[in-house]
Order: structure tokens, then sequence, then C-alpha cells
């Protein structure tokens, strides 16, 4: 499957394409098949994210996971400060990222 | 310390009100992200892989009590309470909100500082000797040289668009603590035989994916000749770098492809036009800003004597606390590298306990190191076991400055965009397998640099031990290099073969350093060894 992220553009915080929305849980991002250059222009224009970008995940029965280990940090947050994270102190994030 | 004059405080806050104009557009969609980005780029502002990111400008990293406090402050309440120590003695936050970029270079800027040169292709932040107007083994304080420069540069007309990013470091000491020779320039304060002061100057050297040494440009440079030589060497290289590759637009590159003797003809030839243009501040000028650099009012008369009846501190002080050029005084070094800690990382309470250290007991003094430390620089000697102790408490008195596990390590890709593997992970892995201090002292100085992508933000190429992270085929792959320094034996670190996995590249660290310790002679470092005996017996050891 194909999601899309950015960053807000006023918090600067991760963010995932819901299909009608941005969400910081990756879990919640949607597959945008063909259509997420055009998804991404549109809400770029409108200021709802900032550098948004489509990439490659893997569904999963927790949701979608980036193929690539960069757009996993980005979804759970530092492995080395698993405090600051998205679910802080998730034991399950370690696996999930690496 | 230099204290900033009507100009250089109205030229900051202007700045300030131009950024939050630019801002509110940003956000009410009067900009786009393209012609905003190279726009906060110039005051500090990254996009990075969690938040935007703000470098803050600490010149050659000095700064006092108010404004380490400062640094706290922003971190407390702008940021997630922490900031990151650089590799250019600057500071990083990770978590900005740009709403709030403005009113942080606000903050900055009453208390003397700002966020200016800390990206984009212009002379970046003036780096220098941490240990400046303290070491025992400088000839002169070299940062009235330092914050010339800083002067001259900062929104110089003609090197604000340069074709790469321009880095400077000038010491003043024969052992070289600022990595001169891995910069674009590199400056050495001497004095040459008939006994004058000038500058050493290296042109050319720099990390990268192309790293060089600097070659010497010119041997001898009088001091009153300073700004117009700077200026001619950046003029050539503003005509003739390239700007077609970015991967070769970087100044070693012109002076290599020239090669250093014709790089510096065409210099001598601008210099020579340079010179009639009165760039050269008269001396009175440099005379004012040397001035806020005189030295503090030292006691006389003081002991040199510690004692040393606690074990844990006699380690500390022995491993931490260098000597001063002043009787009764001492240098003290604040490891940022607790074991499985985050190379660099300090919360604000342990920023705030600095400051207070720095004022009550180092003139109000502190500095900021590229290995990511931080320098109490002018300590009484009397007043070494309270400062441990307070240190102590909060967590902050690792006796490990120099030993293997004051590891240098760029942020990676835990919080980089650039980044293609982990930094933070392998440092601190490496620092808990040679956690026993006893085990650290036994392997000496011992320089371990860890990047996490070949734009080499942690000197991997410039370690005794280094590591580069690279993506293989979307996993994360360390390779090791051997035989690198910084110091004033520069050299480049050769890679050893194929790299490694995350749990495999810690044993080969240790797999390296156990051959040094078989084949090391008497008083010998590990890089002494290495140099002496070659590459492969330490190949064949990591390699079998």
């Amino acid at each position: 499957m194909r999601i899309l992220t950015g960053n807000d553009l006023g918090t600067g915080d991760v963010v995932w394409w819901t299909g009608s929305d941005w969400s910081r849980h990756v879990s919640d991002a949607v597959d945008v098949d063909g259509h997420g250059e055009a998804i991404a222009a549109r809400e770029e224009a409108e200021r709802r994210v900032n550098s948004p970008y489509v990439i490659e995940a893997e569904e999963t029965p927790q949701g979608p996971r980036p193929a690539h280990i960069k757009d996993r940090i980005r979804a759970a947050g530092p492995t080395v400060r698993p405090d600051l994270n998205i679910k802080p102190a998730d034991p399950a994030a370690g696996s999930w990222v690496i | 310390m230099y204290k900033y004059d009507q100009f250089d405080q109205s030229i900051v806050d202007t700045r300030v009100e131009e950024f939050r104009d630019q801002v509110q557009r940003r956000l009410a969609g009067e900009i786009s992200e393209d012609q905003f980005k190279p726009l906060r780029l110039m005051n500090g502002l990254y996009l990075q892989l969690h938040a935007y990111m703000l470098r803050v400008a600490i010149p050659y990293g000095t700064l006092n009590s108010r404004q380490m406090r400062m640094l706290a402050h922003i971190a407390r309440k702008y940021d997630r309470d922490y900031g990151h120590f650089t590799t250019r003695q600057n500071i990083q936050y990770n978590w900005i909100k740009l709403e709030d970029a403005p009113d942080i270079l606000a903050d900055l800027a009453s208390v003397e500082m700002h966020a200016i040169q800390t990206s984009g292709n212009c002379i970046r932040n003036t780096t220098s000797d941490q240990f400046a107007g303290a070491a025992a083994d400088e000839v002169t304080d070299p940062r009235p040289w330092a914050e010339l420069l800083r002067q001259w540069s900062t929104f110089h007309p003609e090197f604000s668009y340069l074709p790469r990013k321009f880095k400077v470091a000038v010491t003043a000491a024969e052992e070289d603590r600022a990595a001169i020779r891995l910069h674009d320039i590199g400056l050495q304060l001497y004095h040459n035989d008939a006994g004058e002061l000038g500058f050493r100057v290296y042109v050319g050297g720099g990390m990268g994916r192309t790293p060089m040494v600097a070659p010497v440009i010119r041997e001898f440079l009088p001091t009153r000749d300073f700004m117009s030589y700077m200026e001619a060497c950046l003029r050539v290289y503003n005509r003739y770098g390239r700007r077609d590759n970015i991967y070769k637009a970087r100044i070693k590159i012109l002076v290599h492809e020239l090669g250093a003797e014709e790089y510096a003809r065409q210099v001598e030839e601008e210099w020579a036009h340079v010179k009639t243009l009165g760039i050269d501040p008269p001396d009175g000028e440099f005379e004012r800003i040397a001035a806020y650099f005189a030295p503090p009012p030292f006691e006389t008369g003081l002991s040199d004597d510690v004692p040393t009846d606690d074990p844990d501190f006699a380690l500390w002080l022995d491993q931490n606390v260098k000597a001063h050029k002043q009787p009764g005084y001492a240098i003290v070094n604040i490891s940022l590298k607790p074991v499985g800690g985050i190379p660099g990382d300090a919360s604000s309470a342990q920023i705030d306990l600095m400051a207070d250290l720095a004022e009550r007991y180092s003139f109000d003094e502190l500095r900021v190191t590229h290995a990511q430390n931080i320098v109490l620089p002018h300590v009484r000697k009397a007043d070494l076991h309270e400062i441990w102790q307070k240190l102590d408490e909060a967590g902050l008195a690792s006796a490990n400055l120099d030993l293997i596990s004051d590891i240098i390590a760029c942020p990676g890709l835990d919080y980089c965009s650039l980044a293609n593997a982990r930094s933070i992970p392998i440092a601190q892995k490496i620092a808990q397998r040679f956690a026993g201090l006893d085990r650290q002292r036994d392997l000496g100085e011992l320089k371990l640099k860890i990047s996490g992508c070949i734009n080499a933000c942690g000197h991997h190429h410039a370690g005794h031990i280094g590591i580069l992270g690279v993506d293989r085929k979307g996993t994360e792959n360390y390779q090791l290099l051997l035989g690198g320094s910084g110091a004033e034996d520069a050299s480049l670190g050769r890679i050893t073969g194929p790299g490694f996995d995350e749990d495999g590249i810690v044993d080969a660290v240790e797999r390296t350093v156990e051959k040094y310790r078989e084949l090391r002679t008497d008083g010998e470092r590990f890089l002494d060894t290495y140099r002496r005996v070659g590459f492969d017996p330490f190949k064949e050891a990591i390699y079998g």
C-alpha cells in the first residue's frame, strides 16, 4: 500500500493522511493508491500540511507499517527516547520500528 | 567576553522582527514553503525528522551563565526540556514549533544570541579552542580573532551566497583542539622566529563525502593583514568554486583541483588588490574587541595542591581536569557522555546547574566543545572538589574525557532527515560494552566518532576509531574506519572492509581495541600503535 505523510505546518508534528484529514498516528493512515501526489498538492496549497510525500507501507492488522525505517522512526519517535514517543514507553515500539 | 554594541544588537533585533513577519506570512499562506525555506534556514530553523529543529549559534563556543540559562529556558518553555550540544560548538532543539520560533529568537536576542549563520551557504559560526584564554599551551587568546571573523562575516554581502557552506576554526596552541585542518579555513596563531604574532593558514580541509586534510596556503600571515587575506581567500573561492555540482562545491575541491600552490598564488594576486581597499581594521578596533577578552581577575598566591582522599574524585580530577595557565587554577571538563546517555544531550536542569557553577566558580564563563562536552575554563583548584560533588549529584561527573566512552555522535536517524542509520544507539552500546572505568583508562586516549551518514557531522573520518552508518537495502549497516585524527597530527581514517549490523559493529570495535592491547608498547595510544604497526593486523583481527 502507499500512504501519505508530511509535517503540520505550524507545529512541525509528523502527520498521516486519513482520507479526510491528518492524524498524528500512522495507524490512521489510508492507502492513497495513485492519488497521493494530487492529495499532497491540494493539502499543501491549503496549508494543512508541510512538505508531504508518498511512501510505501505494509498492511498489517495493527495498521500500516512504513517500509523504510526512517518513516517508522518518524511515526513512532526517536528510538533512544521512548518517553518522547507518540506512544510513550510502548513495549512493542522497538520491534515495530526495527 | 564580547558584549554587543548598538550595531550588533540592532542587527539581531531587526532580524528577529523580519523573521517574525516572514513566519506570519508563511502561516497565512502568503509565501510557499519553497519561498520560505531559505528564509527559515538563514535563521537556523530546519525541518527535521520529527519537527522543526532550531540550531542556535554559540560564537566560538563561548557563553556566560545568563546565556546558558536562556538555553535552559528555551528547552523548558519551547522544547521538551533538553537540548543537544553539537560538534560545531552550537546547540540544537529538536521539537520546535514554527509559530514559536520568532519568540525564541527574541529571547535569544535579549541575551546577545541568535541562530544566524547556522545554516545556508554562508560563513558559518566560527569555532575555536574550548580552552582559549585558559590553556597553558596557548600563545595568545584566539577569540578576539574569532570575534573579528564573526563581525566581518555576519551578513557579508559578498559571501552570503557562496557555492557552499564555509567553516572557519581558529586556535593559538600547538595542540589542536579545534580540528583546524579539517575546516574550510583553519588558522593557527603562533610566533615566528622574529617573535611576531601571525597565522599559519590552512585552506581546503573538510570531512563529508570527500574528506581532505587542509594544506598550508600561507606559512605566516601577519595579524595586521588578517581580514584582507580572509577576504581574498573567500573571493577566489566565491569566483571559482563550483556551483554546478553540490558534491563538488566546497572549497576543498577547488583547492584540490587547482593545487594548493595555484590556489595560494591566486589568493596572493587577489590580496594585492584587496589590501588597497582598507578592509583591515585599525589597531584601535582590534584592541577594542580584544579588551573584552582580557583575562579575568585571577587571584594570586593560590596553592596548586588538591586533596584527593576520595578515589572517585581523584579519578575525575585525573581525567577531566586540565592545566590552566594561571597557577592555582584549572580547566574543568564536564562530560555529557554518561554511560547509556545520549552524547551531547543535557536537560534544562543540567544546563541551569552548569550555568550556576560557571557563575559561582568560573568567572561566569562556559565553553561548548566540538566533542559535545562543556568546559568551566577558570576554576580555582581549591573549588574542584565542591564542583565535582555538585556535578556528581546531577549525573554530570563521568570521568571519561577522551576515553572510549567519550564518543562524538551525530543525532543520526533518530532525529536527522539526512541520516541513513542511527548513531546514538551505537554510541550507547559501545559505552555500555566498555562501561568499566578501569578498562577505559587502561585503553587510554581513544577518540571514537560516529556519523549516521556520509555528511560526517559525527566526524567519523577523524576518529581514531570511526563508524559510518549506511543504508544497505533499507537496513542499517555500519562501516568501521581506523586511524583518523582531528588533532595536530590530522589524518583520515581508512575503511576496514565490509560493514556490520548494530551488534556486529560493537563486537568489531572490541576486537580492534583488544588487538591494540596485544600490540601496544609502553605509553602508546591506540593511534600510535595503529600508525606503527599499520592497518593489516587490525583488519585480520576484525574479520579473521
